[in-house]
């Protein structure tokens, strides 16, 4: 309960710090609008900014189902074969030195406007981290566990299936989480270079028009919408991880 | 389980060109308790580790013969100094470990029935984390026991336990592990002198066979025979260099 008030509590002076700002500046409202002229273009926008809304957090929710699917194949591919470390991991290490943001007039010029460019762009986004903490926990297996099942007569594809990959999950599950804060980065970004629909694409349109109002709205439902999606990521992921002894 | 052989390994064995220990010659005796005493870093573990044809960081030349000419590493259970049970499955699936990683489906009966003997039945659907350090090296022996093999390698397995826990579990150890070829390698020479129907001591110039009391294992912790055997084995090993 604590917790939830002192929430509530950093929002209400968030907004006050907003207001006062407006207020003791005199700043205009297509530049800076207030918290109740956003509240207002919320309202009234309502369905426009819901439809949008749905559009992005589709786009999300794909791009992270895909791209953890990848992520996760990948992973097991590298942490089960040497040649497929030899040769994928140095491309994917060099693939992260190409800031994903610069492929997305090419995703769209590939994928065109629609959905597919943008949930390859959340892809693109989270790929590397779950790839990389899932491998890193498929590599740290600890060594009595697979002298114990060595000892046992377990196959190699035993040992992976309920040694390794149990005992990895809890870091698959911290890439998962990094992964939720990062979809939406990728579907707006992908928005923004090309799209007609989404927040991305709302924010854009509103600010063209100088409806900063409506602008912020969109920004807010963004972010609200971001974290709701991380904390239903993180519940689902906490299930991923194990009690350590005490 | 098939009748249990002797074993023996003898050689020597080079760490990065650096020679780790020689004139090394071990003899369990089939069906017998063996301790393996000796100074930490001496390489008591890498003997244990050849027998079970784990991976060991050193270069061995020698070899390892059974009284019945089969291979030991099929044959053998090992048991460590951590309990290595898994945190995400409870104890009774802990239990059953063996099979269920070599896709066999585990005989529930018989794994419930052994955590009766090692004291454990109320805690089958429990999660280790749930478990005091003493009631986890029970789990660990039921998982040992249900391998069922002839050959047991304890791995220093009750020197991270409290003193008299420790005196429960080589108890219990003895009393379940009776009949099989055991090899314990500790550091502690109560431990080899209540338990050891053999003692070995292991230098980096070799090993020596050590007299033990004539009493049967497990011996009484207050047995004087046993406390005089304590005390020459504390002897032998700070002569060890």
């Amino acid at each position: 309960m604590t917790a939830t008030r002192n929430i509530l509590l950093a929002i209400l002076l968030a907004l006050a710090a907003w207001q006062a700002v407006v207020l003791l500046t005199g700043v205009p409202p297509f530049i800076l609008p207030g918290p109740l002229r956003v509240a207002k273009a919320f309202a009234a926008n309502a369905p426009l900014i819901a439809e949008h809304a749905m559009v992005t957090l589709t786009e999300v929710c794909l791009g992270l189902i895909l791209g953890a699917t990848l992520g996760m194949a990948t992973a097991l591919h590298l942490a089960t074969s040497p040649a497929a470390r030899a040769l994928l991991r140095p491309i994917l290490v060099f693939s992260q030195a190409i800031p994903v943001f610069a492929l997305a007039p090419l995703l769209t010029l590939w994928l065109g406007y629609g959905l597919w460019s943008k949930v390859a762009m959340a892809v693109l986004i989270i790929y590397f981290p779950v790839t990389s903490a899932f491998f890193d926990g498929l590599m740290r297996t600890p060594q009595g566990w697979l002298d114990m099942a060595q000892t046992m007569g377990a196959s190699q594809r035993s040992i992976l299936m309920r040694v390794r990959v149990p005992a990895a999950l809890p870091s698959l599950g911290s890439g998962l989480r990094l992964a939720a804060v990062y979809a939406p980065i990728g579907a707006v970004i992908g928005e923004w270079v090309g799209s007609s629909r989404g927040l991305g694409y709302l924010m854009l349109l509103a600010n063209g028009r100088s409806k900063t109002d409506l602008m912020f709205a969109s920004l807010i439902t963004l972010g609200c919408m971001s974290v709701l999606f991380f904390l239903a990521v993180n519940l689902l992921t906490r299930r991923l991880d194990f009690k350590a002894e005490a | 389980m098939t009748d249990a052989p002797g074993v023996g390994v003898s050689g020597h064995a080079t760490d990065g060109g650096i020679p780790l220990f020689s004139n090394l010659a071990v003899t369990l005796g089939a069906g017998q308790w063996t301790c393996l005493l000796g100074p930490s870093g001496v390489g008591k573990s890498t003997v244990l580790r050849l027998i079970a044809g784990l991976e060991t960081h050193v270069a061995f030349t020698g070899e390892i013969t059974t009284t019945d000419g089969l291979p030991t590493a099929p044959r053998v259970a090992w048991m460590a100094q951590q309990h290595l049970l898994f945190p995400w499955a409870t104890i009774l699936e802990n239990v059953a470990t063996g099979p269920r990683l070599r896709g066999a489906p585990p005989d529930r009966d018989r794994c419930r029935a052994l955590l009766g003997e090692v004291g454990l039945a109320a805690h089958a659907d429990k999660h280790p984390h749930e478990l005091s350090g003493g009631e986890r090296q029970r789990a660990a022996l039921a998982r040992t026991l249900m391998e069922d093999r002839p050959i047991i390698l304890l791995d220093e397995p009750f020197s991270a336990l409290d003193a008299r826990t420790r005196s429960e579990m080589q108890d219990l150890a003895a009393k379940l592990l009776a009949g099989r070829t055991v090899f314990l390698v500790t550091h502690d020479p109560l431990e080899a002198a209540r338990l050891g129907d053999r003692i070995i001591l292991m230098s980096r110039s070799g090993t020596s066979t050590l007299p033990v009391p004539t009493s049967i294992p497990p011996r009484r912790v207050d047995d004087p025979e046993m406390l005089d055997t304590q005390g020459r084995l504390y002897r032998s090993l700070m002569a060890v260099t």
